[in-house]
């Protein structure tokens, strides 16, 4: 078969998805607990500043603060920036701004989003209010957004400058967040990668041999670790190959639909100059040995052998393998 | 202390997708031109360091496939920072500064195209507070932006007039992904356009680092490391003055960056109003070339660009177009953490 141009390099959607959990200290307990409750906490520091949202240590000197105070429900935007296409995740599905308000008894600004029906409706220095998630779990995401409040000074507030003290106790402390984080990639693997993969589907075996130290990398990464140049020298390898090295797996994993015990092996393909490593059927477990020659089984649609089997060959002599164990 | 130099840099050429290429394939061509322009081997460096991110392959340990592109066999010394490889040069700098080694390569790298940026970088955000609403890269940037423009520090046509010059030098820089001016466009998230904003984009970087007298057997006019600091500030976006930046002005006297006056200044500044920022914290006068290589607006590899600061600063002394240049990198929303190295070049 003589070489056909290069494919284009394979891509495939990968989707990195977690439930973010954390444990909150006293003081994040408390801000997010009194979230769910309608109540906005603020952290007093050594000097006098209230800081909301509020954090366990000063930020500026470091000492550990736990002086919580009840803030107001309104404020005054200290900055803005419209956003005309909210993304996934972000707190409204249609146009917002982003906003950092400075809470009626607080210092600092909290970053949130204010619902305005356009971009000429926001300015800093203008006064909003909280309005509330209809149902709250303890996160910020209880404040569902800012709206604009028909308020002229702050004094109307609550709080005022005197912010009041607050226990932070709560019924039914929440004690932790769990934050889903979803990313969406499209992962593609390379030339080499590509090469490696879209051989496998004519159940061939490539690797590349390094120009430098003559080695053969199954599978290519395009690179040669030992000698830091690229490999681009195609090499057909196997199909069969020595097992140089194996392990008896006795614990069943979960999902997994192969019965214990079975071995798992290093399997250096004839030509390579390193082992892959793939489950050995065909034999019993326990007659399973070093140096054993073995092939590989595909089943009909898969992208890579199901197992290695013994190809009834002698054993390959331990000299001829010693280097890919 | 000893005396430790830039002697070699190289850069890709940067582009919207590299999907041809794995990360090791875009990072071998740069480590090879370094190597080559000093005439040392692998064998020859003393201390590897690189800079990178995970959350932008999408890929744990994403690092270690890089590794190969190194030789790292027999056995090398060698550590990663997950962040730009700016500060991957500070590890390398310090590590030759203690005598444990003589010789550095640095490189960092990114491919933005897998993924989307701007979502992926909200995962460096404060998880309790920030992250859940998922502001965007750009959305921090233009809070910022609006806090100049509402100060007084600027307007939208000074910041078009930053992204017009950027990118107006870029047409010199043939690794640049935007060379040539281009229309300011919509806003992407208001007051900021898409002009303001960096592309988006893959590349990689690496440099050579040398103690002492070596570096001028290897380098014509080594770009001399004077002094390097780096600062970070409070994480809470609402505790900071967002149109100042005190930390960059304290590492650039920690840096010594205000004992004598620079003629030239690469800043990482991704967005136009961070420009604005920069230049008054770091006091850069009119008279300072601000980003002859067009900066970041006009190439900005995620975990590179701060890096290719540094390379280019120091290349621009090496070209003796430069005599003392002051470079800047930053990591974080709304400039949280700021490096800044003053380099120097002998009389000539």
């Amino acid at each position: 078969m003589t070489a056909a141009p290069s494919p284009e390099v394979l891509r495939a959607p990968l989707v990195v998805e977690f439930p973010f959990t954390r444990s909150l200290g006293p003081v994040q307990s408390a801000f997010l607990t009194g979230l769910r409750e309608r109540t906005v906490l603020g952290v007093r520091t050594g000097d006098g500043t209230i800081l909301v949202p509020p954090v366990e240590y000063d930020p500026v000197t470091a000492d550990e603060i736990r002086d919580l105070v009840e803030v107001a429900p309104t404020g005054t935007v200290t900055t803005w920036a419209w956003n005309a296409s909210p993304r996934r995740g972000q707190p409204l599905t249609t146009p917002f701004a982003w906003v950092l308000v400075k809470l009626d008894g607080a210092d600092t600004a909290l970053l949130h989003v204010l619902d305005a029906p356009g971009p000429d409706a926001v300015h800093s220095g203008q006064r909003v209010r909280i309005r509330w998630a209809a149902e709250r779990t303890g996160a910020i995401t209880d404040i569902a957004c800012f709206e604009p409040y028909e308020s002229e000074s702050e004094s109307e507030g609550a709080g005022g400058t005197a912010a009041p003290a607050h226990s932070g106790l709560f019924d039914d402390l929440v004690t932790g967040i769990t934050a889903p984080a979803r990313l969406d990639y499209v992962y593609s693997p390379g030339r080499a990668q590509t090469d490696y993969i879209n051989a496998l589907a004519d159940r061939k075996t490539v690797g590349e041999r390094c120009p430098s130290c003559a080695k053969v990398y199954v599978p290519p990464r395009g690179a040669c670790p030992t000698c830091g140049v690229a490999t681009t020298d195609r090499v057909e390898v196997g199909p069969a190959g020595t097992l140089t090295t194996y392990c008896i797996v006795n614990i069943k994993a979960r999902g997994l639909d192969i019965e214990v015990p079975y071995v798992y092996g290093h399997i250096a393909l004839d030509g390579a100059g390193l082992a892959l490593h793939g489950r050995i059927g065909g034999i019993p477990y326990d007659q399973v040995r070093m140096g054993l020659r073995v092939e590989p089984v595909w089943t009909e649609g898969a992208r890579f052998p199901d197992h290695y089997r013994p190809t009834g060959e002698p054993d390959a002599d331990y000299d001829t393998y010693k280097e890919l164990i | 202390m000893r005396d430790i130099a830039i002697v070699a840099f190289a850069q890709s050429d940067h582009l919207r997708r590299t999907d041809e290429c794995s990360e090791v394939e875009m990072v071998m061509p740069v480590l090879h031109s370094v190597l080559a322009q000093t005439g040392l081997k692998t064998s020859d460096i003393g201390f590897t360091c690189s800079g990178s991110s995970d959350y932008l392959a999408g890929r744990a340990f994403s690092f270690t496939m890089t590794l190969d592109g190194v030789g790292a066999w027999p056995p090398i010394s060698e550590s990663h920072v997950e962040m730009d490889g700016a500060w991957a040069l500070y590890e390398a700098w310090v590590k030759l500064l203690t005598g444990e080694a003589d010789t550095a390569l640095v490189y960092s790298y990114g491919k933005s195209s897998p993924g989307s940026v701007r979502d992926v970088l909200t995962r460096q955000l404060d998880p309790y507070y920030v992250a859940p609403l998922w502001p965007d890269s750009v959305a921090l940037a233009a809070l910022q932006a609006q806090a100049l423009i509402d100060a007084g520090e600027t307007d939208e046509p000074a910041l078009a007039g930053v992204a017009a010059r950027s990118r107006g030098d870029a047409a010199d820089n043939p690794h640049a992904q935007l060379p040539g001016a281009r229309p300011q466009g919509d806003y992407l998230v208001q007051p900021l356009r898409t002009g303001d904003c960096p592309p988006i984009g893959d590349g990689a970087a690496a440099v050579v680092l040398v103690a002492g007298d070596r570096a001028r057997d290897l380098c014509e006019r080594p770009a001399w490391i004077r002094g390097m600091d780096h600062r970070i500030e409070a994480h809470s976006l609402g505790v900071r003055d967002l149109t100042d930046s005190p930390s960059a002005r304290l590492a650039a006297e920690r840096a010594g960056a205000f004992e004598r006056p620079v003629d030239t200044a690469e800043l990482h500044a991704p967005f136009t109003s961070q420009e604005v920022v920069l230049r008054k914290a770091l006091r850069l006068g009119d008279d300072v070339r601000v980003n002859p290589s067009g900066g970041a607006l006009a190439a900005n590899p995620v975990m590179a660009a701060g890096l290719i600061r540094l390379g280019e600063a120091a290349a621009r002394i090496q070209r003796g177009e430069s005599d003392r240049a002051l470079a800047h990198a930053t990591s974080g929303p709304c400039l949280q953490q700021n490096l800044v190295a003053v380099l120097e070049g002998e009389a000539q």
